[in-house]
């Protein structure tokens, strides 16, 4: 039986969420749930270097604007179809991860988290930057238009999104658990729980740190690239060091190190806020905080984690 | 074994790291007023012993002090009974001066310290002269009287010495050695020695204990164990 | 000139207060190598907290005192309650508590004090800037504040003895125990101190930037970059750090990138820092804590 749901689970999950959307969710709920897939990747992204690698990184939503910034301004300036900006984001992103990655990933510990935490702060004030407004439009933002469905393919607008960026989350989401189930990914643990018998059996550390950040950023840059697709709109203060939190706090509550636990916590960073905020404009911070301390404690392994055992238990019955 | 005679008496003490055992069943004693050896080759468990006495890893078996047990107590309330413990390593506070070595081990003293600093210059001129400096600038012998006086300053009745000699150089042994005597002859404190230097040590015990990987296979007083045999072939080397 | 000098003096009043968060910083960081991520939010909250006194008719200073010791007991109860177990957990478990506090503390203020900007009294009088106008005197004064609390938790620390046990504590708590120091209350005593030395600088940074449930967010950033600035695990450095960072970000905001860019300084600060220095510049050499 459990064997059966670790082999066939994401088959019939992506065939579901393909499938019953389209039959039945609405323009604003595909926009919800295409925004999910999007924070699904940069929470993967996050996944990659802090789950995995063991390297605290506050500010993904950095690497998320500029995936988003990338796009809009090419779609914006030189009319680049919207899918053609993916790859270019990817490599962007990469870069600027592992320029970022350089200085901070050698100190490792909490340096990392402290030069991406002040990342994560100034990133509203860099799109602003005067210098560089005629590509991001300071404050005002980019507005782009959302891609038609080709082929005239009976589907809307939303829907068509909706099925790009699920295709490319597939996509990634593969890529990644290849990643990570692979020497790669044993070497990314490795690092993380063992580092000084990891250097011994010849990985060269920073390098490493370093190569699975730039990984991590071009992840969630892609992950930025398909929200700014499915918002039509950039702006510097969608930016801000929330998001970078928001991310964090998916991840850990997803399941740090779990390739699943980044949809699981794509979906709680998506419709919990969107809840909470019913009862007032401080409920999801403090919904957040209480869950993520409550999960520190009592499960550290987040959703996935609990899932796990639960599907564990049903399997010995 | 009796409280009169044993300030700390040791029974069935079993003891170990997570998963790893590393003593199995140590029945020993320390002599009231006197020095006793824990000797025995590396990772025979001489460190884990002198680590179980001050309840810094989590053992099965009685450990009484004075009478009482103290197996169970938090490390520093067994200081605060009066155990000091130079630890492997010597335990040296790096970053803080000598002289705030010297306040930390009168920690659980109130009062006025500097009276037993004057002391500890007495049996260690070195380190007043040294006294401002940065311990971590020390050299090992400087670090190791260090060590040793800033046991002392909390009056200990059970002094744990883990080790004196390691590391230091075999003139620097003899001069520590020369002044641990007089230190055992004015204080009258008991003292619980391991060394692997077997030799030395057995020349200021009074009783010895052999330790073998995690089981004491002999004891008895020094001048005995110093004429047997097979220690003398395995431990001494002459 | 004296424009430059007013910039190069304001600098070193919000230094003095970046300094002390630093210091609050740097002091749990020595001691448990956790960055505390949620110092700001706690400052913030204490804030929140004088200003419900002075409201409620308590005199200024009354109120400074009862919000210090107030703040200390809740730091102290933090700790115990929330850090204590977490003491030998991996980096991103400190990290998800400090953040799930961060998020805690500033929606709680939010929720309690709600989000508008509140505007805080300042002990020292509106009147006429002092000093041939290069300081205001609510910068005077909190200047003087901010340095009498530094030297005196620097004196604290130097001369009595529960400042040097809790100095060992932090440097080697193997030792400590051994020579009787109780090290976790020690550990949680510096929380509490942290926590005082934070409201502190919250109450003098308040009526300059005003009360909202952010206003701690930059001082933070700043006070990060100084504490790296001066070397991670010096609180002597760290203070000296942080008055730099307030003097650079004031000048460098004045004639260099202008106030847009005041924030990204910080990032420029701490990039700069572990490139060039990682230790800091009174830092020791340290090894990578991977």
């Amino acid at each position: 039986m459990h064997a059966h749901i670790t082999r066939f689970g994401p088959l019939l999950f992506i065939v579901l969420a393909a499938v019953l959307p389209l039959a039945f969710a609405s323009g604003y709920q595909l926009f919800q749930l295409t925004l999910v897939v999007a924070y699904a990747l940069s929470v993967l992204g996050l996944n990659l270097v802090t789950g995995y690698n063991g390297q605290v990184s506050l500010g993904h939503g950095a690497f998320y604007a500029v995936g988003a910034y990338v796009t809009a301004i090419m779609m914006d300036r030189w009319d680049v179809p919207y899918w053609a900006t993916l790859p270019v984001s990817a490599v962007v992103c990469a870069v600027f991860g592992f320029l970022l990655g350089m200085p901070a990933l050698r100190l490792g510990g909490v340096y990392l988290a402290l030069t991406t935490f002040a990342l994560a702060v100034a990133v509203p004030q860099l799109l602003k930057y005067k210098l560089i407004d005629g590509w991001t439009g300071g404050v005002q933002g980019i507005t782009i238009i959302k891609p038609d469905a080709p082929y005239d393919l009976p589907l809307t607008s939303d829907q068509w999104v909706y099925l790009f960026s699920l295709a490319v989350g597939v996509l990634m989401f593969a890529l990644a658990s290849n990643l990570v189930h692979g020497r790669i990914g044993r070497a990314m643990v490795a690092i993380r729980d063992q580092p000084i018998a990891a250097e011994a059996m010849g990985i060269d550390i920073a390098r490493f740190k370093t190569l699975t950040f730039a990984t991590s950023a071009m992840f969630t840059g892609i992950g930025g690239s398909l929200a700014a697709i499915a918002v039509q709109f950039v702006s510097p203060d969608s930016f801000t060091v929330a998001l970078s939190v928001t991310f964090f706090v998916g991840m850990v509550i997803g399941g740090a190190a779990s390739i699943w636990g980044a949809v699981f916590g794509a979906l709680f960073i998506e419709f919990v806020p969107n809840i909470a905020d019913h009862l007032s404009k401080a409920a999801p911070g403090a919904i957040y905080g209480v869950i993520l301390i409550a999960f520190m404690f009592l499960a550290p392994g987040g959703i996935a984690s609990l899932l796990r055992r639960w599907f564990a238990r049903l399997a010995v019955k | 074994m009796d409280t009169e005679n044993f300030l700390l008496q040791v029974k069935s003490l079993h003891a170990g790291y997570g998963p790893t055992r590393v003593l199995h069943g140590l029945d020993f004693g320390v002599v009231r007023g006197g020095v006793t050896a824990l000797l025995g080759a590396n990772g025979a468990g001489k460190t884990t012993t002198l680590r179980a006495i001050s309840g810094m890893v989590r053992i099965s078996g009685e450990i009484l002090f004075d009478g009482t047990p103290i197996s169970g107590l938090a490390t520093e309330a067994i200081a605060a009974r009066g155990v000091a413990h130079v630890p492997d390593g010597r335990g040296t506070f790096m970053e803080l001066s000598v002289e705030e070595n010297l306040r930390l081990g009168a920690y659980t003293k109130r009062g006025d310290p500097r009276p037993d600093m004057e002391r500890m210059f007495g049996y260690f001129p070195k380190l007043k002269q040294r006294f401002r400096q940065q311990a971590g600038t020390l050299s090992g012998g400087e670090q190791q009287m260090l060590a040793i006086a800033r046991a002392l300053m909390l009056h200990p009745r059970l002094l744990l010495l883990d080790e004196p000699s390691f590391g230091l150089a075999p003139l620097i042994v003899r001069e520590i050695f020369a002044i641990m005597r007089q230190i055992i002859a004015a204080e009258g404190t008991s003292i619980l020695v391991v060394e692997q230097n077997a030799s030395l040590a057995l020349a200021i015990a009074e009783r010895a204990y052999l330790l073998e990987t995690g089981r004491i296979v002999m004891s008895g007083l020094a001048a005995d164990i110093r004429k047997d045999e097979a220690v003398r072939r395995s431990y001494l080397g002459y | 000139m004296d424009a430059f000098l007013h910039q190069l003096f304001s600098g070193i009043a919000t230094g003095g207060i970046y300094a002390s968060v630093a210091l609050a910083l740097v002091m749990i960081y020595q001691a448990t190598h956790h960055v505390n991520f949620a110092q700001g939010e706690m400052a913030m909250l204490s804030t929140y907290v004088a200003l419900t006194l002075i409201q409620a008719g308590v005199p200024y200073w009354i109120a400074f005192v009862l919000t210090v010791g107030a703040s200390m007991i809740v730091g102290i109860g933090i700790q115990w309650l929330v850090l204590r177990p977490l003491e030998k957990a991996p980096v991103l478990a400190s990290v998800g508590v400090f953040i799930g506090m961060l998020l805690m503390f500033n929606s709680v203020a939010g929720w309690i004090f709600s989000y508008t900007l509140k505007p805080f009294p300042s002990p020292f009088g509106e009147g006429p800037p002092m000093l041939n106008g290069l300081f205001s005197r609510h910068e005077l004064g909190s200047t003087g504040v901010t340095l009498l609390v530094l030297t005196a938790v620097w004196a604290f620390f130097r001369f009595t003895r529960l400042g040097l046990a809790m100095r060992a504590a932090a440097f080697n708590p193997i030792s400590s125990r051994l020579v009787g120091v109780p090290v976790a209350k020690m550990l949680a005593l510096g929380w509490g101190l942290a926590a005082g030395i934070g409201a502190v600088a919250g109450m003098m940074v308040a009526p300059v930037v005003f009360l909202d449930p952010n206003m701690m967010a930059g001082v933070l950033l700043y006070a990060f970059a100084g504490a790296l600035l001066g070397g991670i695990t010096n609180p002597l450095g760290a203070v000296v750090g942080g008055l730099l960072v307030g003097v650079i970000e004031n000048l460098g905001g004045a004639y260099v990138v202008g106030t847009e860019l005041k924030l990204s300084m910080a990032l420029v600060i701490i990039v700069v820092v572990l490139v060039v220095k990682p230790s800091g510049l009174f830092g020791k050499t340290l090894a990578s804590r991977v």
